[in-house]
């Protein structure tokens, strides 16, 4: 099985809701990605989004793009994030990583390619930002043979039969985007999300997560109470460029960060918190 | 006039899923395509409303100025030795360039959806000024993106743009030009949908972009083939217009696609020259990608990441193309050649000592190429070339590359 799923199901299991940071690979420099990703599993990572940097992301906002640009300009490119994927496989079996990205990468290495390597290194999921569900079929199918699971997005303006359509092709968790806006937008309202989260579950067994201005511990926990996932990007990719010339202190600080918001998740925990079952 | 023989249908291309083969299509993030959906159902509406084409007609002939004069450059023609050489006069149109037969289109189409306000992208200035103009008109907020890089070689547009009531944002991000005021437009779009109409100035970016532009400017190749028709009597033999997105290349193609015995010729911009890797010619040196929207040529390094462009003229500054392009490429029905920085230069000026015309810079390319193909022709046979846009935007370009002073 899928490690997402396992994780999922695991959680189901303990009544709590999964905490998934993301992070840019390569940024603030290459070297300092996994020591990362392993520090972000101590402070209660459940799953990990790691960003493949590509010069044009079109669905970020700024901080996501300056991050992107540290790490290009150091050289990462799709093959070394594999690269660090595998090393953070040689201590961590465990934890799932999903693979956040623009298509042109992958489109480039070549769609079977992609999906092999991915596979050989360790990677659980791949969401590619600007791939739809309309346009998705074939890379879908070929992430299904490797047992990678595809992650889609769904966003405000989801109508119920785009929901049922990408639905349909998920696997291991669906993604709402809780605001119309790109990463790092203002604060998003819990109480649109409740809203929509009820409307996609309607189609849906899959554990929703929720992304895109999570910023606090308050707002991870409020949003914990209505979704199986709280995705934490912006606020942890500012801190990590604020602190680039200071490996030590970045670590300590993030590690407190994720720390927080997994506390706060954990506290506001509550009997009737509903689950994707 | 329809051959038999052309396999073809090219009125059947894109799908209803915007695909021209294996181009096109959708790729945007998923907040996107709620918006592209009632765009093309707004569009559907509208495309075969008797009263939106005629409102869109009257428009055209009053306030752009059409038809655009097809005019004989005889002496041109003489000069080179070789086909007659006819140049469609897009130039003359209001605002100096083919771009206003789709602002006003799509200015029309935002109206009837209820949108308050228009955002747009622009590399030369030349779809910003034509954006900033048809929201003055239709009294709308205006916001064009503009790349740093940009703003600073084509100050004189940015100033007509403010001038006209628009707000020109400077795009800091990347290479701080077209494709990073495409990036940005897209993030305004996310965060604005609801009142936001996204004016795409050229044949890319995701479906119905492609298709919707195209019938906008189709209206360039319409009337050279009736102008050709009654004119001179027989269709052209070869059509020619430079490529950087490609709208007035396929404005013009398109009504030709199915008359399998014109020869058609796409320019795009070699820069310094392609074997320098300072060039923005797609085409001729990218490769299948996803970027915008879209899947087309693009120019990317090994890893998939979009690499910077060069060329002279700002307007054929894009690392993509239109997917339509891309498929044409593929099957054959459209050549798609490169033309220099410096040989663009020359074609400016030959037109302007020539025949009294000074060009863009982006239109000088597709002369360029026609200063190449017109001796290889009969003095019988005939090019029609798309003259996109005037040149006054490129004086002080011009003037600073030979070393004048203005």
């Amino acid at each position: 099985m899928n490690r997402i799923s396992l994780r999922f199901q695991e959680l189901r299991r303990a009544g709590r809701k999964a905490l998934i940071p993301y992070i840019t690979a390569g940024d603030p420099r290459p070297e300092l990605t996994v020591p990362t990703l392993h520090a972000l599993v101590q402070a209660g990572a459940d799953l990990i989004e790691l960003g493949v940097p590509f010069s044009d992301p079109v669905a970020d906002g700024p901080i996501i793009q300056k991050a992107c640009e540290r790490a290009l300009a150091q050289g990462m490119t799709l093959r070394r994030v594999l690269d660090l994927v595998r090393e953070f496989r040689q201590t961590d079996t465990q934890t799932p990583l999903i693979l956040m990205g623009y298509l042109n990468p992958i489109e480039r290495m070549g769609h079977q390619e992609f999906v092999a390597a991915a596979r050989d290194a360790g990677v659980d999921g791949v969401l590619t930002v600007d791939l739809p569900a309309e346009e998705a079929a074939e890379l879908v199918e070929l992430l299904e043979v490797a047992d990678i699971a595809p992650i889609f997005l769904l966003a405000p303006t989801s109508s119920t039969e785009r929901i049922r359509r990408t639905a349909r092709l998920a696997r291991g968790y669906l993604y709402y985007v809780s605001l119309k806006g790109v990463t790092g937008s203002a604060a998003l309202d819990v109480a649109t999300v409740v809203d929509k989260l009820a409307t996609i579950r309607a189609y849906t067994d899959l554990p929703l997560g929720v992304g895109f201005g999570i910023k606090d511990p308050t707002t991870a926990a409020a949003v914990a109470q209505v979704a199986d996932a709280v995705v934490v990007g912006s606020a942890l990719v500012a801190k990590m460029g604020e602190l680039a010339d200071e490996p030590e202190r970045m670590r300590q600080e993030v590690t407190a960060q994720i720390a927080a918001m997994r506390q706060a998740m954990d506290q506001s925990r509550t009997p009737t918190a509903t689950l994707a079952d | 006039m329809k051959t038999s023989h052309n396999p073809v249908d090219f009125s059947q291309f894109p799908d209803t899923n915007g695909h021209f083969g294996r181009y096109g299509g959708r790729f945007v993030a998923e907040t996107l395509m709620e918006a592209l959906h009632e765009l093309n159902a707004a569009w559907q509406d509208c495309r075969n409303d008797p009263d939106f084409l005629a409102e869109l007609d009257a428009d055209l002939a009053h306030y752009v100025g059409r038809p655009s004069p097809l005019y004989h450059a005889e002496r041109w023609s003489r000069q080179l030795g070789g086909a007659q050489i006819y140049l469609k006069r897009e130039d003359l149109n209001h605002t100096g360039a083919h771009k206003i037969n789709n602002t006003v289109g799509q200015a029309l189409l935002a109206k009837r959806m209820g949108k308050t306000r228009l955002i747009a992208e622009t590399g030369a200035g030349q779809h910003g000024v034509a954006s900033a103009t048809v929201a003055a008109r239709l009294g709308l907020e205006c916001v064009v993106y503009m790349g740093a890089e940009d703003i600073r070689r084509q100050a004189l547009n940015v100033y007509r743009m403010q001038m006209l009531g628009a707000t020109v944002e400077a795009v800091t991000s990347g290479s701080r030009t077209l494709k990073d005021a495409l990036n940005e437009a897209l993030r305004d779009w996310v965060a604005n949908v609801d009142n936001t109409f996204y004016m795409i100035g050229t044949v890319a970016g995701p479906h119905p972009y492609p298709l919707m532009v195209r019938e906008f400017q189709a209206v360039i190749g319409r009337e050279a083939r009736e102008q050709m028709l009654s004119e001179h009597g027989s269709l052209p033999d070869a059509l020619v217009a430079c490529v950087g997105g490609g709208s007035n290349a396929i404005g013009l193609f398109y009504p030709f696609l199915n008359d399998a015995e014109v020869a058609i010729y796409g320019v795009e911009a070699a820069g310094a020259g392609i074997d320098t890797g300072r060039h923005a010619a797609t085409l001729c040196a990218g490769q299948s990608g996803v970027l915008h929207g879209n899947r087309t040529y693009l120019l990317s390094d090994e890893h998939g990441q979009i690499i910077e462009t060069h060329s002279i003229s700002a307007g054929l500054d894009y690392p993509g193309v239109g997917p339509e392009h891309a498929w044409l490429k593929d099957i054959g029905r459209a050549q798609y050649v490169a033309v220099t920085d410096s040989e663009a230069l020359q074609g400016f000026h030959d037109l302007t000592r020539g025949e009294g015309i000074i060009p863009a810079l982006e239109s000088s390319h597709a002369l360029a190429y026609v200063k190449k193909l017109a001796p290889t022709l009969r003095p019988d046979q005939s090019i029609v070339v798309n003259l996109s846009g005037r040149g006054d935007k490129d004086i002080h370009t011009v003037a600073a590359l030979e070393g004048i002073q203005l």
